[in-house]
């Protein structure tokens, strides 16, 4: 079957995240007074192509742990994929 | 009298692109420089390898990430194992720390900016190829250019590279002296270089290869690449 995944990446809390900061500081600008802990992570789908969708989602996490995300400084979610689609 | 020149691979990846300096600095220095390809297998029996600057793979996913799984990475980590001399300068820094051969990581600067500018670097250890013929404390001037030079590490990690003495250069003054202000990017207590713990693979986000020719600007990259040669011609890593 083949299985739908979205990876969210988002950095280690208490590092410096200068692209969230840049997006907060561009806020009050705009009338957002009220706006704060702005984070930008990555998000990334993929389509795995598995028995069944535990073993998809282990494989899902192999690739974020070796690829997808650096575990120096970040951390990841594997997001529930609305129905995993099986296609024929 | 004939003395044998040290042969440097430069290994280039899609989107290096101080790969062409690299390999002029070597050969101005008075060494081989060999250019390697990142798809290959293959080494062609070098004596050190040097990860140059650029954008690999466009920085795509993170700085050095892909380029850390490429190929010729398998033949890097062999080399580094046997003890062979690894150079990785800005890009290549990022690429050797993505691919575990280094400790840490290197994030965006912490002003957000991109910055170009000549810098200082005090020197930590003797204790590598590229600093082996140098003495701690001593200062060199050589260029940074970079985005994402922010050296950090896990806690547990910045104790082991402090106490092990895996600093290689931190960003100072002309006097030695470190400071936030001669800080370009924000690194974790002003590191600017690391080592692993064999001592035989080096990273750092300044760029050596730029800073051998008088011509253009200041030529504290000599030293390092004189470094350098003497360890490969010790043949470290043969």
């Amino acid at each position: 079957m083949r299985c739908t995944f979205e990876v969210l990446v988002t950095l280690k809390a208490g590092l410096a995240d200068p692209a969230g900061k840049a997006v907060e500081t561009s806020l009050p600008a705009m009338g957002w007074t009220n706006v704060s802990g702005v984070h930008v992570g990555r998000h990334i789908q993929l389509d795995v192509e598995a028995p069944n969708e535990d073993d998809a989602r282990a494989q899902v996490a192999e690739i974020a742990k070796q690829l997808l995300s650096n575990p120096v400084i970040e951390d990841f979610r594997i997001l529930e994929t609305q129905g995993s689609t099986e296609r024929a | 009298m004939t003395v044998e020149a040290p042969r440097v691979g430069v290994i280039t990846f899609p989107g290096s692109l101080d790969d062409r300096d690299a390999l002029r600095a070597v050969d101005l220095m008075g060494g081989v420089g060999v250019p390697l390809w990142h798809a290959d297998h293959d080494l062609h029996e070098v004596d050190a390898v040097v990860l140059p600057g650029g954008f690999s793979y466009g920085d795509y996913l993170r700085c050095g990430a892909i380029a850390g799984h490429a190929p010729i990475l398998d033949e890097v980590k062999a080399f580094a194992d046997r003890g062979g001399p690894v150079l990785g300068i800005c890009n290549g820094f990022q690429i050797l720390c993505e691919s575990g051969l280094l400790p840490g990581a290197l994030i965006r600067n912490r002003s957000l900016r991109f910055v170009c500018r000549d810098v200082y670097l005090r020197v930590e250890t003797s204790a590598t190829p590229v600093t082996a013929e140098m003495t701690v404390g001593e200062v060199v001037e050589i260029p940074v250019k970079h985005g994402e030079g922010q050296f950090v590490a896990r806690a547990e990690d910045l104790r082991r590279i402090e106490d092990d003495g895996l600093v290689v250069f931190r960003y100072c003054d002309a006097d030695g002296v470190t400071g936030d202000e001669h800080n370009p990017n924000g690194s974790t207590d002003h590191i600017a270089g690391v080592r692993n713990a064999a001592g035989n693979v080096v990273g750092l986000m300044p760029h050596p290869e730029h800073a051998v020719d008088p011509d253009v600007g200041p030529t504290g990259g000599q030293p390092l690449f004189a470094s350098l040669f003497a360890r490969a011609l010790a043949g470290a890593g043969a």
